[in-house]
């Protein structure tokens, strides 16, 4: 910096008086955004999320329409075509009877995604209104809720499922009442965690001051801030409930012949193992792959909804 | 210190109420009667009435079951003929015992080592290579994992045994079946841990005092991180017990989880119920004993402060 | 005056996601032996930046030095190895923290984390290290120090927490100690207590503080000289009389007339500066301070002044001092420096 001849530069008009600058006294250099379209942009960001986000809507995609267009019944069985390799017949090729399993995979997954959904949405609206009630009007309502949920959190919640599965009868429905019997426990216990933190914050005060009713301080204020964690924990839920239901319907409690879903497939092809080893890999890449993709899809919404990471990558 | 054991086992000795109860509950609604199933002989229904007391009211049921497990008596099988759930129990498991604490030592000390070396590589290749076996952990069901790790290491390069229980070579695959899921949680959380702790103020004293970043890691960051970690090893102990069930059929080996999955395809009550009761009852003493070892490590909690 | 550390022109940025951020650009000053430098500014003027410099405790990277150098006792701090900077920390420069509820290890005794500076050096025996630490304790103020020793962080007030974070500093002897807003997180009794603590083991240990604080009745209780920073920059500088006394830079007069002190008349409007910080992605080519300036001339906003000095002592950093600018006698409120301390 050549400060010498910029001092003999100087011309006196510059030393004209122009005082404050209202504008640049608080200029702010990055655009404003709004939550949601913050959110959005850095998921967009993140490819791997994206890309999750991609593979699960094929595989809905997939589920809904590939039965329908294909020439083959999940349940057509055909002595003579047993255990058959990858074919341009048979895209997945056979199972042990016969049946194709191509049809078999998406059929399968109408029925894994359906449960997996369904289950963890109900879980969600259920555990999500008791935790919410509870942690917003607190006092000895919130005191006996939290106890009941603190003991019930303690039984393993498979052990259950088993129980349940073993009195009712097993098909989608059933496992769906399992899975909500033991899932809203969680769900509450977040939800109120949050409400309860939320409730405590000097917003909430400041809506109280401004006469804001509570209704509306739920619906405007706790809501919004909720949500992003919400579909979060949705998101990374979901694997599990996928889990329980190939779980269940490997021992044998979960979903029953005729019907098929990718448990049931992983128990036959478990069976077959040893001498036809395709007819595990096939609904086992599938599983995994949906796992992994709502597992990623969970933490990048994380990284994209936590409001603390806001304005930066 | 103390006031915390106590709530804790309040706590526990309630959840196992609960899950009496529930079980009470739901085997009075199990479809068909199981005394007319034809594998009962008057030998098992005379034993089976004796200690339900089927032909009792309800409540009374209820107090004598209760009665029943508190002296330790969890009923008898209908399968195998005469034989108590106690037995089985007894003899099957010790080998589930061992398969868990196998899979929890390789889960959590891989897990942590994995955790550790990955924040302390964040952004690096080895942080990757950390991320993607957590990630595989989380998205591999362990049945799936244990499946195709018998294949594989199994049948296709005949490395190691598949089926029973008889050496150490023997444990190898069904330990790692069972404890990938622990292996790929831990480190996920020891990661995340080790990198939230490092933001703390007390890392930036413990490096103005001129010690090295081996010690800074190793008693300020370590020491520190470890304590979330702790507080999920309750369910990672009944993940791993859970894991098991499927396991041990899978890999033949004579462990409490297989009767317990034959036994439920066998329809074969009394031993599901008996041994939900001993499981549930386990898992919540199990997370008891957890949360308050926690207690015992984390000093703000041993020692309550002002 | 034996000068202990010397700052030269020293430029300190940080990469982030959105672009480069300046957190200190171009800041020169000394410290000598036995005296007590006070730096205030607004929160994000540098000062806490500058501080960690000394001793290289900004994470590098993302940080990273533009230019300049800092000197210790001669030695060029910027071109340290880890191995050479961790015979420095501790011993020579010590650090208070400015928030002692999180800048202790929760899980170590307070004794060990007293003891920690000399562990690696291998300088004394356990039961010596011991000794040293119950030493400290009793210096810094903390009566019952066998029994404090064996605590933890948690079960200490917050004042006492500050006292160990100044055992800490202290026990290896250092030359100089940085106190980086010390007394921001506590109460104001509390404050008075610790501030008279430093001031009294200062004059014990002869040991060069340097005070960082947004405080100005901490500085005008604790410093003898005073650097006043604005926007990543040294705006005015000098001994602590000038300061309060002979003010120059409009920034520095601001400051002293937002201050409400007991002697304030009732009525009197307090006269806060308007507007916030400049952003430091672009900092503007002229004095960061001119647009809050109410004398900001139209060189201000596009040429950054040269440093002027008043006396030897007193510099500061603004176009009012040059020959064609207006002659303006900046307010001057305070009368006496105990009106705001």
């Amino acid at each position: 910096m050549d400060n010498n001849y910029e001092l003999k530069n100087i011309d006196k008009s510059e030393f004209r008086t122009v005082g404050k600058n209202a504008e640049k006294m608080e200029s702010i250099t990055r655009p404003n955004l709004t939550y949601w379209a913050d959110a959005w942009r850095r998921i967009k960001k993140n490819k791997v999320a994206f890309i999750s986000l991609m593979v699960i809507i094929v595989y809905i995609i997939m589920a809904i329409f590939a039965p329908m267009l294909s020439k083959y019944d999940y349940t057509a069985v055909d002595s003579s075509k047993m255990n058959q390799f990858i074919s341009s017949e048979h895209w997945f090729g056979t199972d042990e009877l016969g049946r194709d399993l191509w049809v078999r995979v998406w059929r399968g997954a109408r029925v894994s995604l359906t449960i997996g959904f369904v289950a963890t949405v109900m879980n969600t609206i259920v555990g999500g209104l008791i935790g919410g009630i509870s942690g917003y009007y607190g006092g000895a309502l919130d005191t006996f809720i939290m106890r009941v949920i603190d003991v019930m959190y303690g039984i393993p919640s498979l052990i259950v499922q088993i129980l349940v599965m073993v009195v009712l009868k097993p098909g989608v429905k059933a496992l769906i009442i399992a899975m909500c019997i033991t899932g809203w426990i969680g769900s509450a216990r977040f939800v109120r965690g949050e409400v309860y933190r939320l409730k405590e914050q000097d917003f909430v005060d400041a809506a109280k001051v401004l006469g804001v009713s509570n209704f509306t301080i739920i619906v405007k204020h706790l809501i919004p801030n909720i949500m992003g964690l919400i579909i979060t924990n949705v998101t990374m839920a979901v694997p599990g409930a996928i889990f329980s239901e190939a779980f269940l319907s490997y021992i044998g409690l979960g979903i029953a012949p005729p019907e098929c879903s990718w448990g049931v497939l992983t128990k036959t092809g478990v069976k077959m193992l040893r001498v036809y080893p395709y007819q595990l890999f096939i609904p086992a890449f599938f599983i995994c792959t949906t796992m992994l993709a709502l597992n990623l899809l969970g933490d990048g919404l994380r990284d994209a909804l936590d409001p603390k990471l806001r304005g930066t990558e | 210190m103390g006031k915390y054991i106590i709530k804790r086992l309040g706590i526990s000795l309630a959840t196992i109420l609960v899950l009496v109860t529930v079980v009470f509950i739901l085997v009075r609604l199990m479809p068909g009667d199981p005394f007319s199933s034809e594998k009962m002989t008057p030998e098992i229904k005379a034993n089976l009435e004796k200690y339900y007391g089927f032909d009792k009211p309800l409540i009374e049921q209820y107090f004598t079951y209760i009665k029943n497990l508190i002296k330790g008596d969890l009923g008898y099988s209908m399968k195998y003929k005469n034989q108590s759930v106690n037995t089985i129990i007894a003899d099957s498991f010790p080998f589930s015992v061992d398969l868990g604490i196998r899979a929890l030592v390789f889960g959590i000390s891989f897990g942590l080592v994995f955790g550790i070396i990955a924040a302390l590589n964040r952004g690096k290749k080895l942080d990757f290579i950390c991320i993607v076996i957590a990630i595989i952990g989380t998205s591999v069901p362990d049945f799936i994992m244990g499946a195709l790790l018998q294949y594989f290491f199994g049948i296709h390069w005949g490395l190691l045994p598949v089926a029973q229980y008889q050496g150490f070579k023997y444990t190898i695959l069904p330990s790692i079946a069972v404890g990938f899921y622990t292996l790929a949680q831990v480190s996920r959380l020891m990661r995340a841990s080790m990198l939230e702790v490092v933001q703390q103020d007390y890392i930036k004293t413990a490096k103005s005092k001129g010690i090295s970043s081996f010690r800074v890691t190793y008693k300020h960051q370590i020491r520190n991180a470890i304590m979330p970690v702790v507080t999920v090893l309750g369910p990672t102990v009944a993940a791993v017990l859970t894991g098991t069930f499927v396991i041990e059929s899978m890999y033949a080996i004579p462990g409490m989880g297989k009767f317990y999955v034959q036994s439920v395809q066998n329809y074969d009550y009394s031993m599901v119920l008996g041994m939900t009761v001993f499981y549930g009852t386990f898992l919540v003493l199990a997370n008891m004993v957890v949360d308050i070892l926690y207690g015992f490590i984390d000093p703000r909690i041993r020692i309550a402060g002002k | 005056m034996d000068k202990i550390l010397e700052v030269n022109n020293l430029k300190f940025s940080f990469k982030t996601y959105g672009g480069i951020v300046q957190s200190v650009r171009g800041v020169s000053f000394d410290v000598n032996k036995g005296e007590i430098v006070g730096i205030v500014g607004e929160s994000g003027c540098g000062k806490s930046v500058t501080a960690q410099c000394l001793v290289r405790l900004n994470p590098e990277p993302p940080g990273f030095f533009e230019e300049g150098s800092i000197k210790y006792k001669g030695k060029e701090i910027t071109e340290m190895s880890e191995k050479e900077l961790r015979t420095i920390r501790g011993v020579e420069i010590g650090f208070i923290f400015q928030d002692p509820m999180t800048s202790l290890n929760p899980t170590m005794k307070v004794g060990k984390q007293i003891e920690e500076i000399f562990i690696q050096r291998k300088l004394y025996n356990k039961s010596e290290l011991k000794e040293k630490a119950l030493e400290i304790l009793k210096l810094v103020g903390i009566s019952d120090g066998e029994r404090r020793y064996n605590q933890y962080p948690h079960e200490l007030s917050g004042g006492m927490k500050q006292r160990i974070m100044i055992a800490i500093a202290l026990v290896g002897q250092p030359s100089v100690v940085i106190a980086d807003e010390p007394t921001t997180s506590l109460d104001v009794t509390i404050e008075a207590q610790i501030l008279d603590l430093l001031k009294d083991l200062q004059n014990k240990t002869k040991t060069s503080i340097i005070l960082i604080t947004h405080d100005l009745g901490v500085i005008a209780k604790m410093c003898d000289r005073v650097l006043v920073m604005y926007g990543g920059k040294i705006v005015e500088s000098g001994n602590v009389d000038d300061i309060f006394y002979s003010t120059r830079h409009p920034y520095t007069s601001g400051l002293l007339g937002s201050i409400a002190s007991l002697e304030t008349k009732r009525g009197v409007e307090l006269s806060p500066i308007e507007g916030t910080p400049p952003d430091l992605f672009s900092p503007p080519p002229g004095c960061p301070f001119a647009p809050r300036c109410q004398y900001a001339m139209e060189i201000c906003y596009n040429k950054m002044p040269p440093e002027y000095e008043i006396s030897k002592e007193h510099k500061t950093v603004c176009w009012l001092e040059h020959e064609y600018a207006p002659d303006i006698k900046l307010p001057c409120k305070i009368r006496k420096k105990s009106e705001v301390s």
